[in-house]
């Protein structure tokens, strides 16, 4: 499998009754195995219609995407659920723990979806509980710990069913400017071991550690290349 | 279902139930509250309507009494305005020619003494023929019995009195085998009447009554003229019958038109069967739509917090869905919650009413007035049938639309950061 993403022609338009907004105008992405995908954009430029269409939030209105070689686009709804599931871990600026269980719960989630038996649940959870630093924290309530923290309990959930890629959404958005660093940081040990990373952000000291920088403006990809060293 | 979706159903329902212990336990209360009303409402329906039935046929069931009138039609060269006044001997000569049903006179005397030892209390006094007993349900108390065509045939002096009439002439002694005077004559008392609640009666009551062959009675008065006529069929739809055959023997006997209304003043008790039986009817789906609604208020309760919860949780169903949850497994919950709220709280209300109900049922009814009329409370099997068909629809109901919405949320619109 050489190619995770792979988006051709894909367009998404939607229709508000009166109006039809195009959000996104023909898009073509391919990201390999590997690879930390930046997407940058100025606001309303159709950044997170494709992060919602990558991820399988949603499905485009026309053109076709493939998820690890499978045709997603022509998937239901419970089958886009049980994509997600196996091959997407999110990761949002607003963190999105649930509220009311503890740290450890919100990290056991995706591998309840998944099936997973609950002693396999607790050795993957404890190991990834040690390795966003967090140990000690794994009964607290995400009301419990700081923005820095959730983000991490976060990053810990998206990696539990150890998915083909790291979808993130302004991951550092919504923090000081140490515990963004320090997300970076894990952002870029985690490409370091091979992950797959797309990352959607304003954030020039983020895109700056990506492997490829994708800009897009008005619903088209306008520039597409390396980031400057 | 597999049974991965069991597990994962499972799962989110054990982590959602731990979490809102308050809400369920309110939910579940004004479950309870709807039930134990609905089933309260229904077993007292039921009681008074075993009640009124009882008090009702306390007089008899199937009679058609007759009081004799006067003729308002010209027959035969006979002017109208004659009384038709029916005798003793009528008696024989109607039931050989109206076989299928049972007839018997009476005879009455309003006020007359009822004198033992130094006590004297005036009372009404029937004479009948000795099948009035068990067709009036004057059933005798342990010790003592009806009359019996012996008695009526050897014109015996004895007397069966109406248990407040016993009380009132022999206070707490055993009347039964003892003499009293009925208006100076010597009568032996055979047997005292079981107590019994009755609503409709003619002539007086029959507790404060006391009754003695029709033929004694002829024998002490002196006189053949029945005070009423009354005819009793085995079933109901034998009346109409019945009636218009006695009529036309009557007719043919005294000499009037059979189609003259105004010769006798009938009193038919299946026709008030019949209205009672609609009535009862009626009270019933009352009672059952009051209890109806006040269930479905209960229900829209639950479904009302169960769409606050979906709403309230859209954000977290959301990232759920995001982390690969399939419809089924958001909505499952939100149904077995509807369903075991309802359960449960059905299963409560119907514990605390059926304590209720025995709680009443020890009430002596003896002695209360209020009782007496009202009856005891009573659940049956029917009432709880129905309780349970219409909280279990309701359940569903209330855990369905929810669930439905529940699974409308779109994850995408619900995670983007506000």
């Amino acid at each position: 499998m050489s190619e995770i993403i792979h988006m051709e022609g894909i367009r998404k338009v939607y229709d508000t009754g009166k109006v039809k907004v195009e959000a996104l105008n023909g898009i073509d992405l391919v990201v390999t195995p590997g690879e930390f995908v930046a997407i940058v954009g100025p606001s309303g430029s159709g950044k997170s219609t494709l992060m919602n269409l990558i991820g399988c939030l949603d499905t485009p209105s026309g053109g076709r995407y493939r998820l690890a070689g499978e045709n997603v686009s022509a998937f239901g709804k419970d089958d886009l659920a049980d994509v997600r599931n196996r091959r997407v871990g999110f990761v949002f600026q607003g963190f999105n723990l649930l509220p009311a269980i503890s740290a450890y719960e919100n990290v056991e989630m995706p591998l309840v979806f998944g099936g997973v038996a609950p002693k396999e649940r607790r050795r993957r959870v404890e190991e990834l509980m040690e390795r966003v630093g967090l140990s000690d924290r794994m009964e607290h309530k995400p009301t419990e710990l700081s923005g820095g923290q959730m983000q991490r309990v976060a990053i810990a959930r998206a990696l539990a069913m150890q998915p083909d890629i790291v979808l993130a959404d302004e991951p550092t958005g919504n923090l000081d400017t140490a515990s963004g660093g320090d997300i970076m940081q894990l952002f870029t040990d985690l490409w370091q071991q091979g992950r797959t990373m797309v990352v959607i952000t304003h954030d020039k000291s983020l895109a700056r550690r990506a492997s490829r920088i994708v800009g897009i403006q008005d619903g088209l990809i306008v520039s597409d290349g390396a980031a400057a060293a | 279902m597999t049974r991965k979706d069991v597990s994962v159903v499972a799962h989110l329902f054990l982590g959602s139930a731990r979490l809102q212990k308050k809400r369920a336990t309110l939910t579940i209360a004004s479950i309870a509250w709807g039930t134990v009303t609905i089933l309260l409402l229904l077993a007292f329906g039921e009681g008074l309507k075993r009640q009124l039935s009882t008090n009702e046929q306390a007089m008899g069931e199937n009679l058609a009494i007759h009081w004799p009138g006067e003729t308002s039609k010209v027959w035969k060269g006979l002017p109208e305005g004659r009384r038709v006044q029916p005798r003793i001997d009528d008696i024989a000569m109607l039931r050989e020619r109206v076989p299928e049903c049972d007839i018997w006179g009476e005879m009455r005397s309003g006020r007359t003494a009822f004198t033992y030892g130094r006590k004297t209390v005036n009372a009404s006094l029937a004479g009948v023929n000795w099948i009035y007993g068990d067709f009036r349900k004057h059933y005798p108390r342990p010790g003592g019995r009806f009359l019996n065509a012996l008695d009526e045939e050897e014109k015996r002096r004895v007397v069966f009195l109406g248990y407040e009439l016993a009380e009132d002439v022999f206070g707490k002694e055993d009347p039964v085998g003892k003499t009293l005077l009925i208006n100076n004559s010597p009568f032996t008392v055979i047997g005292v009447m079981q107590k019994k609640t009755q609503s409709s009666s003619y002539g007086s009551p029959d507790k404060h009554h006391a009754v003695i062959p029709i033929t004694t009675f002829r024998a002490l008065i002196g006189r053949d003229k029945l005070w009423v006529l009354v005819l009793h069929t085995r079933k109901p739809g034998d009346m109409a019958g019945a009636l218009a055959r006695a009529n036309e023997v009557m007719a043919a006997r005294y000499g009037y038109d059979p189609k003259d209304e105004h010769v006798w003043g009938i009193w038919n008790t299946v026709k008030g069967q019949e209205v009672s039986a609609k009535i009862f009817l009626g009270m019933e789906i009352f009672f059952g739509i009051i209890g109806a609604l006040t269930l479905i208020i209960g229900c829209v309760g639950v479904a009302n917090i169960m769409y606050a919860v979906v709403t309230e949780r859209t954000r977290e169903i959301g990232v759920k869905m995001a982390l690969g949850a399939r419809r089924g497994w958001i909505t499952a919950p939100f149904l077995l919650e509807g369903l075991i709220y309802t359960f449960l709280g059905g299963l409560s209300g119907a514990v605390i009413a059926i304590v209720i109900v025995t709680l009443l049922g020890l009430i002596p009814q003896e002695g209360n007035q209020v009782l007496e009329f009202l009856g005891k409370p009573t659940l049956s099997w029917p009432i709880g049938a129905a309780t349970v068909v219409i909280l279990g629809t309701a359940g569903l109901l209330a855990g369905y639309f929810p669930a439905r919405r529940a699974a409308a949320i779109d994850p995408a619109a619900t995670l983007r950061y506000e």
